[in-house]
């Protein structure tokens, strides 16, 4: 490989940048279909009941209506709509329609009509008889003896104990905590909650289903998941998987939310019942009501620590509700425990979680996957413990965090996949991101400085670390084949969803085929190429399907080399492939034209294709260090976040830009998560606020100053030393903030979003007596 | 009804219900590079150039652009030659997802004509009707100040 790079690590302009910014990215929903039907959901008022009766006569005689479907004549076949790796870890207990109904919105019925006016009048047609059961509205109560039972059906499976409403459990233990406790000199206890947030994604969940003319269904859908949506739909319908083909186009943010299968299965069995194209897609509200969330948890942490700062055992408890059904139940409440435990050395460990059920919003995959809930209680706790020493909170994390070399034995114990070998710590650029991000923020001068009067400032940091790709659970594979021209067809199976991976995926490609970044076409996502992939979620795509890249342009570099070095009659060792040619250090050169042309129309006559395919049981950890400087008013406990500084060790930033960009839009919705986000539900178990101005996402003026630091610490295991770097920062915000607004005001904020009204209340707890919020 | 409106330089005739908004008329006609997002008024994404005026077209009826000059982010581009302000948002990678895109640089394109210098907080301040989900806003609101450096001050 050159050492000099001429695309990789360059801020190149992304390859979709000019159909994006003309309006020409044709997404989901920007295409014309002739005979398209448009979809809409009959949805339950209650939150818990069971369906009578449902008269759809009325509905179906509208004028325009094609076919309204219920649980009565659609396939009832237990699924996830998690997508993941098979067999997925979720729970099969969701039903394309079922006979009962587990929260407000659940869907009961579905309509295909000419409009989506006539669709929305004939659902108002549709009458349902429901006996209400009693529902479970808070998550404390599930587990309690008697509560009403969520999932009582007999063909769900997976669930860990349905009779007690536990989806998932977790319980782990590295060591003997309780000894670890016995041998500390002090120990430190905290709990805090966190809530419920939504991913406004802009582009709703969107899916157009219709049949093909050899009669296969052609699923053209919002996805992260193309392919595990092919596979996971085809058993959901209990059809083939060769009559399914999904079409990932241009999706519009994912986030998590559409690592899911949401809107395809109602789409696809309208169109098996209309024989014409159908598009169902979510409106705003239902975005806020029925897609995802981040799951609310109930987490208490306990640390045993001797007088010098060394822990001794260190444990994380957790309750998190799930929702109606368990998808992703287990693993994002596993990555609660699993990634911000192994941060910081400890003998002792333990991770205890229980995933509940309610009859409340479903929760699922959300950026940060468990994280942002686990790093707001370890970051903030971790302040604490280091105060409770007398440490500066800095110092303390410098004595006490993973290091290059360290094992990181909760990875197996209880982390995600089926790699199950624990992780050894190849890179770690964390020592460099904290010293980056401490004079970045001014920590030294900040720090204790609250000053006096109404508003006051503090500075407070956090550390983080995530994963690259699901260690032991990942395949990606992609092909290339070399036209006339010297440009080049990439095919790969995962989905750029907005973060730039595409771009990404064509500089890794350009760089070893020695062209322009506009002789690379990509497509990404579409189920019929020769192409695989896990999809865009847990941070994988540059360092797995990037590695995969790298793997396939190799292959097509090594046949360009030989074919050239028959046509220069040259010792292909030593040929050097760049900026288009192929050269000898004899002087000699073809081409990449040429040797295009050679291999298509020449003597030997053979496509020069490069395949490749790439899994590990490797998931390296991109570290971060992120500082916070806020103002607190004190008198109306509004929290202003004046700067955000943030230290993130990438490995090596393919596209300075990408990498930049990931960072800036996690740290934007990290700080709403902090401050703003919350899905509110009253007590019939109905959303209160689903709209944007009811709903605050921080918007452009809200924003801080801030600091993108990009710290590169090679990971020999990644492509071109890469590791990931759309999660991490999304941790950062919450903790950050909640430790810098007791540097302003004196006292811990426990509880998300740490709104003007938690802050006050908090003052007026210190005020009278009371010691934490 | 029928509606005669400029679309992006052209004189139109449109067909249009009364009780359907502006934006669901754009995207009927194809000009699909609008987007609906939130339909209140609330995002942003839709965002047009109705007479001179930065508009959300998913709360407007399509009767109301009647005899109006319409700009939708495909009227943008000069004889093939990007805005500058999408040249800028394109060079400062200020996209990704690109949903909110069309209206912000519709809304910034045509503030620029009213404030062709601003400061970053100005930008920010007409940004608020712009919600992005993916960027932080950081790297689009450089984009803008870029374009109004590219685009000078005589303008």
């Amino acid at each position: 490989m050159k050492t000099e790079l001429s695309l990789v690590g360059h801020r190149a302009p992304r390859v979709d940048a000019v159909k994006l910014v003309t309006g020409r990215g044709a997404y989901t929903d920007d295409i014309a279909l002739p005979g398209l039907l448009h979809a809409k959901l009959v949805k339950s008022p209650h939150p818990h009941a069971r369906i009578l009766r449902i008269d759809t006569r009325q509905a179906e005689r509208l004028p325009g209506v094609h076919a309204v479907i219920t649980h009565e004549n659609v396939p009832r076949i237990p699924y996830t709509s998690a997508g993941q790796s098979w067999p997925e870890p979720s729970p099969y207990d969701m039903y394309i329609l079922d006979r009962k109904v587990r929260f407000v919105g659940d869907p009961v019925a579905a309509v295909a009509a000419e409009t989506a006016e006539i669709a929305q009048d004939a659902v108002d047609l549709v009458q349902v008889d429901y006996e209400l059961l009693p529902a479970v509205l808070e998550m404390h109560d599930s587990m309690k003896p008697h509560a009403p039972v969520i999932h009582d059906e007999e063909e769900s499976y997976g669930i860990y104990d349905p009779s007690r409403n536990i989806a998932a459990h977790i319980d782990t233990e590295i060591g003997d905590v309780e000894r670890g406790y016995e041998r500390a000199d002090l120990v430190v206890e905290n709990e805090f909650f966190v809530q419920y947030q939504q991913h406004t994604c802009l582009e709703p969940h969107i899916s157009i289903c219709f049949f093909d003319e050899d009669q296969r269904l052609v699923v053209r859908t919002s996805t992260q998941i193309p392919y595990h949506c092919r596979r996971m739909l085809a058993f959901a319908l209990d059809i083939p998987v060769r009559n399914v083909h999904v079409i990932k186009p241009r999706v519009g943010g994912g986030f998590g939310n559409k690592q899911e299968m949401v809107t395809e299965p109602i789409a696809a069995v309208l169109a098996m019942k209309t024989r014409r194209p159908v598009k169902l897609e979510y409106t705003r509200t239902e975005e806020f009501t029925i897609a995802r969330m981040r799951h609310p948890q109930h987490i208490r942490m306990k640390t045993g620590l001797q007088r010098d700062g060394t822990i001794t055992a260190n444990s994380i408890h957790v309750l998190t509700n799930t929702g109606p059904y368990g998808t992703h139940a287990l693993t994002v409440t596993g990555n609660t425990g699993t990634k911000p435990l192994p941060l910081y050395r400890a003998p002792n460990m333990k991770f205890y979680a229980d995933i509940v059920y309610t009859n409340l919003p479903i929760a699922a995959a959300f950026r940060g996957y468990g994280c942002p809930q686990g790093f707001f209680a370890m970051e903030v706790h971790m302040d604490e413990v280091a105060e409770a020493v007398g440490m500066d909170p800095l110092e303390f994390r410098k004595l006490n965090h993973i290091r290059k070399g360290d094992t990181d034995l909760m990875s197996a114990a209880a982390g995600e996949g089926s790699g199950k070998k624990p992780r050894v710590i190849h890179s770690s650029g964390l020592p460099q991101c904290i010293e980056l991000g401490a004079q970045s923020i001014g920590w030294k001068e900040k720090r204790g400085n609250p000053g006096t009067g109404v508003v006051t400032r503090g500075v407070g940091m956090a550390i983080l670390m995530q994963g690259s790709g699901v260690a032991g659970d990942e395949l990606a594979a992609a092909a290339l084949k070399m036209n006339e021209d010297a440009s080049f067809n990439l095919m790969v199976g995962s989905a750029d969803i907005g973060t730039g991976s595409d771009t990404t995926l064509c500089q890794i490609a350009a760089e070893v085929l020695g062209v322009p970044l506009e002789n690379i076409i990509i497509r990404s996502g579409d189920t019929d190429d020769i192409s695989f992939d896990y999809g865009a979620y847990a941070s994988s795509t540059a360092y797995i399907t990037g590695t995969c890249v790298l793997k396939a342009a190799e292959d097509a570099r090594q046949q360009i080399v030989a074919l050239a070095a028959r046509m220069m009659e040259e010792d292909p060792e030593g040929l050097l492939v760049h900026d288009c040619r192929v050269s000898s250090l004899n002087g000699r050169s073809v081409t990449l034209q040429e040797v295009a042309m050679e291999s298509l129309y020449g003597a030997e006559k053979q496509l020069i294709s490069g395949r490749g395919s790439h899994a590990t049981k490797e998931s390296p950890p991109p570290f971060c260090a992120m500082f916070a400087e806020v103002e607190v008013d004190t008198e109306t406990g509004q929290v202003r976040p004046v700067h955000i500084a943030a230290a993130v060790d990438v490995g090596k930033a393919i596209n300075p830009d990408v990498c930049e960009g990931q960072i800036e839009g996690a740290v934007a919705q990290g700080l709403g998560y902090a401050l703003t986000e919350e899905i509110q539900v009253g007590p019939d178990g109905r959303v209160l606020n689903p709209t944007f101005m009811d709903y605050k996402i921080f918007c452009a003026d809200d924003m801080p100053k801030l600091t993108t630091i990009l710290v590169e610490a090679e990971e020999p295991t990644g492509p071109f030393g890469a590791k990931s770097v759309a999660e991490i920062a999304i941790n950062g915000p919450a903790p950050c903030i909640s430790n810098a607004i007791y540097d302003a005001i004196g006292v811990r904020l426990h509880s998300l979003p740490m709104t003007p009204e938690k802050v006050l209340a908090a003052l007026d707890a210190r005020q009278n007596g009371a010691s934490r919020s | 009804m029928k509606i005669d409106l400029k679309v992006n330089g052209r004189s139109e005739s449109w067909d249009v219900r009364v009780n359907e908004t502006l934006l669901d008329a754009i995207r009927r006609h194809g000009l699909t590079g609008t987007k609906r997002v939130c339909e209140s008024g609330e995002c942003g994404a839709c965002a047009v150039i109705l007479d001179g005026l930065a508009v959300d077209s998913c709360i407007l009826l399509a009767p109301q652009a009647d005899e109006s000059e319409l700009v939708t982010v495909e009227g943008l581009e000069h004889e093939g030659e990007l805005h500058p302000v999408q040249a800028a948002f394109a060079e400062n990678g200020a996209i990704q997802c690109g949903f909110c895109i069309p209206g912000m640089v519709v809304t910034a394109a045509n503030y620029l004509e009213e404030n062709p210098q601003p400061t970053e907080e100005e930008i920010r301040h007409v940004f608020v009707g712009n919600l992005c989900r993916c960027t932080g806003y950081k790297k689009p609101v450089e984009a803008v100040l870029n374009a109004a450096r590219s685009i000078g001050p005589s303008v």
